[in-house]
């Protein structure tokens, strides 16, 4: 089994993260950046999938600076077999453009399953996978719990949805997306950095992919977040309930 | 004329609440780029549903049925909705950011090559279209997006635009086949393991209570329980508590989980870790319960009680309780 896996470097989920004075994109002094959380369980579900078929490979791809270069080695060092980097300047970026990459990667790789996170926890846009399944004319199974292959020509992925788990069933080839609760990601063995350095990270750019990279949705602003005003301490049980409903009226 | 569609959901013949929602941003819409709005609506045995959303004022409620819909698929809900919109013209095409919206909605786009903004917080006009307001890093930037598409998809975010009000009159409902190609579906609903509750939806409540990890164990949950239901109100969960499996996944308040914007939304025992903060401080008034004085919840809380939790949820459970007689 063969199986496409991403790896989007991100701010790091811990880190505070603020808008520049000018508001013309995030102040990144002091902020640490890793691979999107999301992306992790998307290689951990990777490697227990191939682990489950016995055998395959799994294919790293980022799309980012050189930096994200740290972010597939770190994919390899848990255990993928090599990389893709696609050189792109992130604010030159939308989600359609990401996936448009992610589709000309897939006609040329022909992997039977690929894995994304559900989410970048960046942008939030929730809209890659999708995107790239319907590009492909490939089912999907966003928000993967469990996965379950059905010998090598498919799967049954419960999903977490509101109300409840659904359980779904597809065949291969498909998109599958992670969310929280999936696997514990591994974390990266000595060895395993020490092979990961050797192994082969192909680097090529949207262009010699063939993809336009115009962008559908473009940014024209950021604002901060509204403040909240600073609330007060209550000292006892009987003063919270006055002020709920004396001042605040909710109860 | 701009022509807006909206996708109504709906789950085993009901429709969702969140639809309602996304009436209300079609409407806004409307103001902004002139013309109206039709409603598409796809399943099987739908004519309770599609009676249920002609009084909102759309110009149709296309009512889109075929037995690849009878059990929700992102792939045959998808090949629908798109064909829907280009049948009706529409330029904008709107859905709620609900788990099958953002499911769905994507793949929308990508047939009819339309660019998406997802989970959109409010509309403006700008520069004769539409800037679009979302929230990304957990809502701690809010970024204006502007599509440059022919056609515009937007999911956006039900506690941002309240529940539409019936305006009167009565939509024709226009009734077809939905447009799926069954040969090309390789995928199946197999079933849905539904949570079982009384209490009401976490989304649509009016009081939340939330629980964390504070609560120490599971059994303890049952005092966030009480209090929810002293209050008729819902629970919900901090990420720490639901991957411990203490509550159901479903009841995950955050980033990643359920956006919620009570009028009351209680904290008890949640440090309050920016990615929870992003799913609730939009509540009208919030209460956080926490031990711990510097806990980053009492940056958003209304009122903050510095405390031991296990003393004060039954003494403020039992006090409301007999308030309310
Ligand atoms: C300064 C700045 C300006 C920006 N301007 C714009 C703009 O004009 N328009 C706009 O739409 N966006 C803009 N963005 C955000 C943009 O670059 C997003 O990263 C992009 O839209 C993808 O959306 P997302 O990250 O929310 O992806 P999601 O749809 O949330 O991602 C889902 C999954 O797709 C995969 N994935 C996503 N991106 C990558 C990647 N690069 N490499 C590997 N896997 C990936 C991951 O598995 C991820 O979990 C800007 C960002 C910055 C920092
Ligand atoms: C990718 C990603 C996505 C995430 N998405 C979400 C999300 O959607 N929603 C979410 O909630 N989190 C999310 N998180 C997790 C988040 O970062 C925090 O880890 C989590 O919210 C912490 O949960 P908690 O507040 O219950 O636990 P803790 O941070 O451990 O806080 C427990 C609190 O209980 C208090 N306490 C302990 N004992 C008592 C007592 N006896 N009485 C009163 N108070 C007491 C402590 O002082 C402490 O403040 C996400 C994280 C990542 C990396």
């Amino acid at each position: 089994m063969k199986i496409l896996v991403t790896a989007k470097r991100v701010t790091d989920p811990d880190s505070k993260i603020q808008l520049k004075p000018d508001r013309s994109g995030i102040n990144l002094d002091n902020v640490d950046f890793k691979m999107n959380p999301f992306c992790e369980i998307a290689v951990e579900a990777a490697l227990q999938l191939v682990d489950a078929a016995g055998d395959g490979e799994t294919v790293v791809v980022a799309i980012g600076d050189s930096d994200a270069t740290k972010e597939i080695r770190t994919a390899m060092a848990m255990g993928c077999d090599r990389g893709i980097l696609v050189e792109a300047d992130e604010a030159q970026l939308d989600s359609d453009a990401v996936a448009r990459v992610l589709a000309a990667i897939c006609v040329k790789e022909k992997p039977d399953v690929v894995l994304l996170g559900k989410q970048a926890i960046d942008g939030d846009s929730n809209q890659v996978g999708q995107l790239l399944a319907e590009y492909l004319g490939w089912p999907q199974a966003t928000f993967a719990y469990k996965i379950a292959l059905n010998g090598t020509s498919g799967a049954t992925v419960q999903r977490e949805v509101d109300g409840g788990v659904e359980t779904i069933s597809l065949s291969f080839p498909a998109v599958i997306t992670t969310d929280l609760r999936l696997n514990e990601p591994r974390y990266a063995s000595l060895p395993g950095i020490m092979k990961a350095k050797k192994k082969p990270l192909e680097e090529t750019t949207a262009s010699a992919l063939g993809v336009d990279l115009s962008l559908k949705v473009e940014s024209i602003g950021f604002e901060p977040p509204p403040a909240r005003k600073a609330g007060v301490k209550v000292k006892t049980v009987d003063e919270l309930i006055e002020k709920l409903a004396g001042e605040a009226k909710v109860i | 004329m701009a022509t807006i569609l909206v996708l109504a959901e709906q789950h085993g013949g009901k429709l969702t609440r969140a639809t309602l929602s996304a009436v209300t941003a079609a409407r806004q819409l409307a103001q902004i780029v002139g013309g109206g709005f039709d409603i598409a609506l796809a399943g099987t045995g739908l004519d309770a549903v599609a009676a249920a959303l002609t009084p909102y004022g759309a110009g149709a409620v296309h009512q889109l049925e075929h037995e690849a819909l009878a059990g929700y698929t992102a792939q045959a809900y998808a090949q629908a909705f798109a064909s829907a919109a280009k049948a009706t013209g529409a330029q904008y095409v709107v859905a709620a950011a609900t788990s099958n919206g953002k499911d769905t909605t994507p793949r929308v786009a990508a047939r009819l090559g339309a660019g998406m903004a997802s989970d959109v917080v409010a509309l403006s006009a700008h520069g004769g279209g539409v800037a679009y307001k979302r929230p990304m890093w957990a809502g701690n930037v809010l970024g204006h997006v502007k599509i440059n598409t022919a056609v515009q998809v937007v999911t956006v975010r039900p506690t941002e635009f309240p529940v539409a009000e019936a305006s009167g009159g009565a939509s024709p409902i226009q009734k077809s086949a939905a447009s799926v190609d069954a040969g090309s579906l390789r995928m199946k609903y197999v079933g849905l393991d539904k949570v079982e509750s009384s209490r009401p939806e976490l989304t649509d409540a009016s009081v939340v209570i939330s629980g964390g990890r504070g609560l120490k164990e599971a059994s303890n949950f049952k005092l966030v329980e009480k209090l929810a239901d002293t209050l008729g109100g819902a629970v919900g969960a901090s990420r720490a508590v639901v991957d411990a499996g203490w509550v159901p996944n479903d009841w995950q308040v955050g980033q990643t989980g359920k956006v919620v914007a009570p009028k009351l939304y209680v904290a008890v025992g949640i440090s309050g870790a920016i990615q929870h903060l992003a799913g609730m401080k939009g509540s009208k008034t919030i209460v956080a319960i926490n031990k711990d004085a510097e806990a980053p919840i009492f940056q958003v809380a209304d009122y903050g009680l510095v405390s031991d939790l296990f003393g004060v949820m039954p003494e403020l459970t039992e006090k409301l309780a007999s308030r309310k007689g």
